[in-house]
């Protein structure tokens, strides 16, 4: 053999981000976008965004999915991978029951049919992480199909309506993950950590049906707490167990799609949104100054909003797909339907899977609107947030206050309170018992709203002390004494003659109560004050 | 057996060839084993295998029966090397895929209709499915001793992204190494 044919050619293709370089941005039109409103905005009138999602979704299990190794984020490198993750010769996969067992569960909650018999195939690509040379994937047969992922966003002029939307799924497939590299440019290597090689992934393709970011965050958002819901997948982006690839083109509506491009790279669910507005810019003016799309991968960066391309893939990747020799079909069953002889640890029922469903996101939030009469905005924000339902729940159970008083004091007082200190909810200062005890108190009339605010904020600062505490000591209780709300309210009245002359105008009453409000410092007794003043006025 | 014997004969003669006319070693061996093969029915006691028929029983496929004729473009060889990191280095080894890809095409004469495609003989095996436990892994070391290059408990490969050079140079490559 004639060594001497380069040595050893090392060809490998590009089927994911490898070096990105910053080219110097002189000659490309910088034109940030806004990224506080996130709109679906068309450049050009005519042209829409058509925006299809690729999402890999980390399998929350023990083991890989073909082999024994322990699954885990950050291990030395190398240390949780077993001869078969590294590809020596003389292993075979074995699959994991409990990936299965997710993937059908999330096909399920997608609303999918379950193909009781699936298949698995061989995907080639060479690159170092991937020691095989080959993906083991599910490309013919899925195990799941022709689902829908319906999602919620705030939308409308206020943000505050509640559109629903909805994806169709192509497919779900159970797939292995690849290892991890680091790129030492200097030395002009690559390290290679295969810890991550044979993880479980889940694959949901999804039909191109959005068309904007905003769309696509929101779906996006959905879906991570759909799986977190179900246990499947923990969704943390950062950490790499949720990955989204965009594949982004525009056109006029009618017309065929166009040219779509890949953008990867995304790594939280604000910079997705970005990245898909900045790639459906780009395209619209590229097309308008008479450009053509090309079909390549762009790379999102973080630091200034844009999309790069990496180096272009020569032609089309031909992934030359096998069925997988060494394992049989996948078959599935369903109670009752079960051919004797099978171990019970050997099949996989799927109208159990079915009946382990737990309550999805969607779901919930219809609940909390009908048993607490809630709005749905407010409802949506309370899914939204992680625990945030359930802190609600826990107050509203402890206290007698109505449903509709205490969605106020959570979605306004705590949730202002926890974003201005970047808190999560299990990490608030006031817990649930000590909100249900204010309201108690509020409700029984110790305190007018406004004092029982001041009160929230001290309860904030001094969590270890009560309600009751803070009151007593701020002297904020109540003020209902109506001779002494009758002295101050006439003294309001006397200091603002001018005011006075307008009978019973609203505007006017307000002003002179939030006077005596200011004199009380919030305590007054809202109801008796306007009484008084009323009275006071008309005269 | 018979045929080691003619090979024994064969390196090691009988007796001395003549000197004029160099018999070539191809004409050697056939020469031998039709000796061999005339001798065998006269003398041996070899049963023939029932499973083995006496007279063929295929008939070559008619051109007129195959699907058109296949012929590998240079991209094509191009596309396949890329992608499959294999080197047909000359002619010869396209001409020996076409004709490879020719012999298979005799398949299509086979009525396939009703019949669904077997990926594997395993496919009516049953699937084992592993409880979720952990009980391999931890063995940094062994994966990484056949390694040439580590470091650290990493395995170092060569950058990614390095191109196959473009087939005018590659063809240039193999002029210079051509034997």
């Amino acid at each position: 053999m004639a060594a001497a044919s380069a040595g050893f050619i090392c060809n490998v293709n590009v089927p994911k981000p490898v070096v990105i370089k910053l080219f110097s941005l002189n000659h490309v039109i910088k034109r940030r976008l806004s990224t506080s409103v996130t709109r679906c905005q068309s450049h050009c009138p005519q042209m829409v965004g058509v925006v299809g999602l690729e999402v890999h979704a980390q399998i929350n299990s023990t083991s890989k999915l073909f082999s024994g190794s322990q699954v885990s984020f950050s291990s030395p490198p190398n240390s949780r991978v077993s001869y078969f993750d590294a590809s020596l010769p003389g292993t075979l996969p074995v699959l994991n029951r409990r990936c299965v067992e997710a993937a059908v569960m999330t096909g399920l909650a997608l609303n999918c049919t379950i193909n009781m018999k699936s298949l698995f195939d061989r995907k080639h690509y060479f690159y170092a992480d991937m020691p095989a040379g080959y993906q083991i994937t599910q490309q013919r047969l899925p195990i799941a199909v022709s689902g829908l992922l319906i999602y919620s966003h705030l939308g409308g002029p206020k943000r505050n309506q509640v559109i629903s939307k909805s994806i169709r799924i192509k497919q779900i497939q159970l797939e292995q993950d690849s290892g991890k590299s680091l790129h030492d440019e200097h030395q002009s290597q690559t390290l290679i950590d295969l810890n991550r090689a044979g993880v479980g992934l889940m694959e949901l393709v999804m039909e191109p049906d959005m068309s904007c970011g905003e769309e696509a965050a929101a779906a996006v958002r959905e879906l991570q707490l759909i799986l977190q819901a179900l246990g499947t997948c923990q969704g943390n982006m950062s950490e790499g167990q949720l990955r989204v690839d965009a594949n982004v083109s525009v056109h006029r509506p009618g017309e065929p799609l166009g040219v779509r491009t890949e953008v990867k790279n995304i790594n939280s669910i604000r910079h997705l949104a970005r990245a898909i507005d900045h790639e459906i810019q780009r395209q619209m003016e590229l097309l308008e100054q008479g450009g053509v799309v090309q079909n390549e991968t762009r790379a999102f960066d973080q630091k200034t909003g844009l999309t790069i391309p990496m180096r272009d893939k020569e032609g089309l990747q031909d992934y030359r797909f096998m069925p997988e020799p060494n394992l049989p079909p996948l078959l599935l069953y369903v109670s009752g339907r079960v051919p004797a002889g099978l171990d019970p640890s050997q099949v996989v029922l799927v109208d159990r899977v079915k009946a382990l469903l737990p309550e999805l996101p969607g779901v919930r939030r219809e609940r909390l609107v009908e048993e607490y009469g809630i709005l749905p905005e407010h409802s949506y924000t309370l899914v939204n947030e992680d625990g945030l339902a359930d802190y609600f729940e826990t107050v509203v159970k402890a206290t007698k206050a109505e449903p509709r008083k205490v969605i106020g004091w959570v979605v306004k007082e705590l949730l202002s309170n926890l974003n201005q200190q970047n808190l999560k909810v299990n990490q608030s200062l006031v817990a649930a018992r000590a909100l249900a005890e204010l309201l108690d108190l509020l409700e029984t009339g110790h305190v007018s709203s406004t004092a029982a605010k001041v009160v929230f904020q001290e309860l904030w600062k001094n969590p270890e002390k009560g309600a009751e505490k803070i009151i007593q000591e701020q002297n904020l209780g109540l003020m209902s004494d109506a001779a002494t709300l009758q002295i101050i309210c006439q003294k309001v009245v006397e200091s603002h003659p001018e005011e006075v002359d307008i009978p019973k105008n609203v505007i006017v009453l307000n002003k002179l109560m939030g006077q005596v409000q200011k004199e009380t410092k919030g305590r007054a007794d809202p109801v008796q004050v306007r009484a008084i003043l009323q009275e006071l006025t008309s005269s | 057996m018979r045929g080691s014997q003619c090979v024994a004969a064969l390196l090691r003669p009988a007796r001395p060839w003549p000197r004029r006319g160099v018999w070539s070693l191809s004409r050697r061996v056939a020469h031998h084993s039709r000796r061999c093969l005339n001798s065998a029915p006269s003398s041996s006691r070899h049963v023939h295998n029932a499973k083995v028929p006496r007279t063929p029983t295929w008939q070559p496929v008619h051109e007129t029966l195959l699907p058109p004729v296949i012929h590998v473009s240079p991209d094509l060889v191009d596309k396949l090397e890329r992608l499959a990191l294999v080197d047909f280095r000359n002619q010869e080894g396209v001409e020996c895929l076409e004709k490879a890809i020719r012999f298979a095409d005799q398949l299509h004469v086979v009525n396939t209709e009703f019949v669904e495609p077997m990926d594997s003989v395993l496919e009516d095996s049953s699937l084992y499915l592993r409880e979720d436990t952990v009980h391999e892994g931890q063995c940094a070391e062994d994966v990484l001793q056949l390694a040439k290059n580590t470091l650290e408990e990493y395995f170092v490969a060569p950058p990614g992204n390095i191109p196959l050079p473009k087939r005018e140079e590659r063809s240039a490559m193999l002029k210079n190494s051509e034997f």
